[in-house]
């Protein structure tokens, strides 16, 4: 059933394969040669010179990192844990209740998926200059939540969807309260989606360069920021040692995700 | 809610309306507050003006979008567009048969090979991007191999150029063109294929005559899904780019973060997003004649 592809099944040609290959080749070079030099005692970054731990011993004494990323870390959590709550309980509201504009509020969640994030990014900017707001780590969390909510909307309610609303019936017909219902009925069952939402905006929240370089204060650098300034200075193998690491991050976030997600398409 | 809701429950209907306005109040008053009111205060902030003391004041004009047009401006917009226009050309070239390679020949490794698409577009872009600036820089690992091979003599000025700002892109949203060709090269009907060729047609024909207009709603899907992003991109000419390759979303950062012409800077944004409605629209109802098509 797998050999469709060409009428005679001879299986895919070389071609083909070698065309595949380049290309994970292609996606992945990058992010190989970025972990390999991080461990390149060549301080160029040009060609392999041996292996070495220096940057990232450099990296422990580096400030400004680590102010990076507990910047990171704060806007992060804070992020993830606003949004996962907002967006529960709107992804709730949007399947299991009916009311004035609801039609409305399921348009709004994709507004962040279609406004590009440079528009987005210095339209919050505008929006605080103009209540005299200064920039801050701050108004940094409030730009995060405000485009991380709508993925958690999307992921809880896609789990709402297939669940069964007649076990939320029986708890309410057996004389539940709303909130026991919700605490020993609902909650567990879309407990999964709301963790891959808390994870999904936490990689979000995490990785995001464009809407944090518009929303940041001074002082106020995340992870993102600090490698982008470091940039400026050419390239060196400090910024891979950074880089590796938030590399190492966010698979891990979204490995997690995935399986997750696979855990509750599996049932 | 479900149809089969108990009879006696008029009453909780009611209740569970307040209950649904209550939970989804905070979503919706955040919303509102941090992102339609100041997506409407650019678009008000457009119609003003920067004064001679450099202060933004109310004019209710529409010359800033006129000035979008302008000999500086307007080569930089289409700059953009053909920069867009080219990522999506080579994304869909090289998506297509690395798509067709997983639906048709994947087997049971079609999730692992679609998940290994997806995974680099998880990680930080700012990262990936700036790993191609190592890659390509004067003494990076492209031209040294280039030149351990004999194929050039100098290194070649790879980074700060049309090129590598295009390679950027496409790298950056290949996965976005792989995705929708997969799905519609996956539920292509194989007993199709086997009939042209049982027919006689070769596989060329067999190709341009019916898979490709088969798999056509994929294509514009997957064009659309790099256009649109690559056209409002800035970090990746800002990163691998020079002076010549500034694409609109650059010129944006400059009014906002350099020379504070935010009025400016707001009405380029709204005709940023103008064009991608435009083209979003366009892509729409292509795949609809695309559909009627197939």
């Amino acid at each position: 059933m797998n050999h469709l592809g060409t009428g005679r099944s001879r299986g895919p040609n070389w071609i083909l394969r070698l065309h595949a290959l380049a290309v994970y080749a292609f996606l992945y070079a990058p992010i190989v040669v970025l972990v390999a030099f991080s461990f390149n005692a060549d301080h160029r970054n040009a060609a392999w010179k041996g292996f070495t731990l220096d940057w990232y011993v450099r990296l422990l004494s580096n400030e400004t990192v680590h102010r990076a990323v507990a910047n990171s870390l704060k806007v992060g959590l804070v992020a993830t844990l606003v949004a996962t709550v907002l967006g529960t309980m709107a992804a709730l509201a949007l399947s299991r209740h009916r009311f004035l504009g609801r039609g409305l509020v399921g348009g709004l969640v994709f507004i962040p998926l279609v406004v590009p994030e440079i528009v987005m990014g210095l339209s919050i900017l505008t929006f605080f200059l103009t209540f005299r707001q200064p920039l801050s780590l701050y108004t940094v969390m409030l730009a995060h939540i405000a485009f991380c909510v709508a993925y958690v909307v999307i992921t809880v309610r896609a789990r709402l969807a297939g669940m069964d609303p007649s076990l939320e019936e029986a708890a309410a017909d057996l004389g539940a309260t709303p909130w026991e219902t919700f605490r020993l009925v609902t909650l567990p069952q879309i407990l999964p989606g709301v963790v891959s939402g808390a994870l999904l905006c936490f990689t979000l929240s995490f990785d995001d360069f464009v809407i944090t370089f518009f929303t940041a204060g001074v002082g106020a650098n995340t992870l993102p920021l600090t490698i982008h300034s470091m940039l400026k200075f050419g390239v060196t193998p400090e910024i891979n040692a950074v880089s590796t690491l938030m590399l190492g991050c966010t698979v891990t976030t979204m490995t997690l995700y995935t399986w997750m997600e696979r855990k509750r398409s599996g049932g | 809610m479900s149809p089969m809701e108990p009879a006696s429950s008029g009453s909780r209907r009611i209740a569970s309306r307040w209950v649904g306005l209550l939970l989804v109040a905070p979503f919706l008053l955040y919303v509102l507050t941090f992102l339609i009111l100041p997506l409407a205060s650019v678009v008000v902030l457009s119609t003003h003006q920067v004064n001679d003391q450099y202060h933004v004041e109310p004019a209710w004009t529409l010359d800033n979008y006129r000035r979008v047009l302008d000999p500086d401006n307007l080569p930089i917009l289409l700059r953009s567009a053909r920069y867009a226009g080219l990522t999506s050309f080579f994304c869909l070239l090289a998506g297509y048969p690395l798509a067709w390679f997983i639906a048709r020949h994947g087997g049971r490794h079609k999730p692992v090979l679609l998940l290994l698409v997806m995974l680099p577009f998880w990680t930080s872009y700012l990262v990936r991007i700036f790993s191609w600036m190592t890659l390509l820089q004067t003494e990076g690992l492209l031209n040294g191999a280039l030149l351990g091979l004999g194929v050039i003599h100098e290194p070649l000025g790879l980074l700060n150029t049309p090129f590598s700002v295009v390679l950027g892109l496409t790298y950056g949203f290949l996965p976005f063109a792989t995705l929708p060709l997969y799905v519609a090269l996956e539920r292509l009907d194989g007993t199709l294929l086997e009939a042209a060729a049982d027919l006689g047609a070769r596989p060329a024909t067999t190709f341009w005559k019916v898979v490709f207009p088969l798999s056509l709603p994929g294509v514009v899907a997957g064009g659309l899904l790099t256009f649109v992003p690559a056209m409002g991109d800035f970090v990746t000419p800002e990163i691998l780019g020079g002076v010549d390759t500034l694409m609109i979303g650059n010129l944006i950062q400059q009014q906002f973060l350099a020379s504070y012409d935010w009025p400016f800077g707001s009405a380029l944004s709204l005709v940023l997003m103008g064009l991608m409605l435009v083209s979003i629209l366009a892509f729409l109802k292509l795949v609809g004649s695309a559909e009627s098509l197939a």
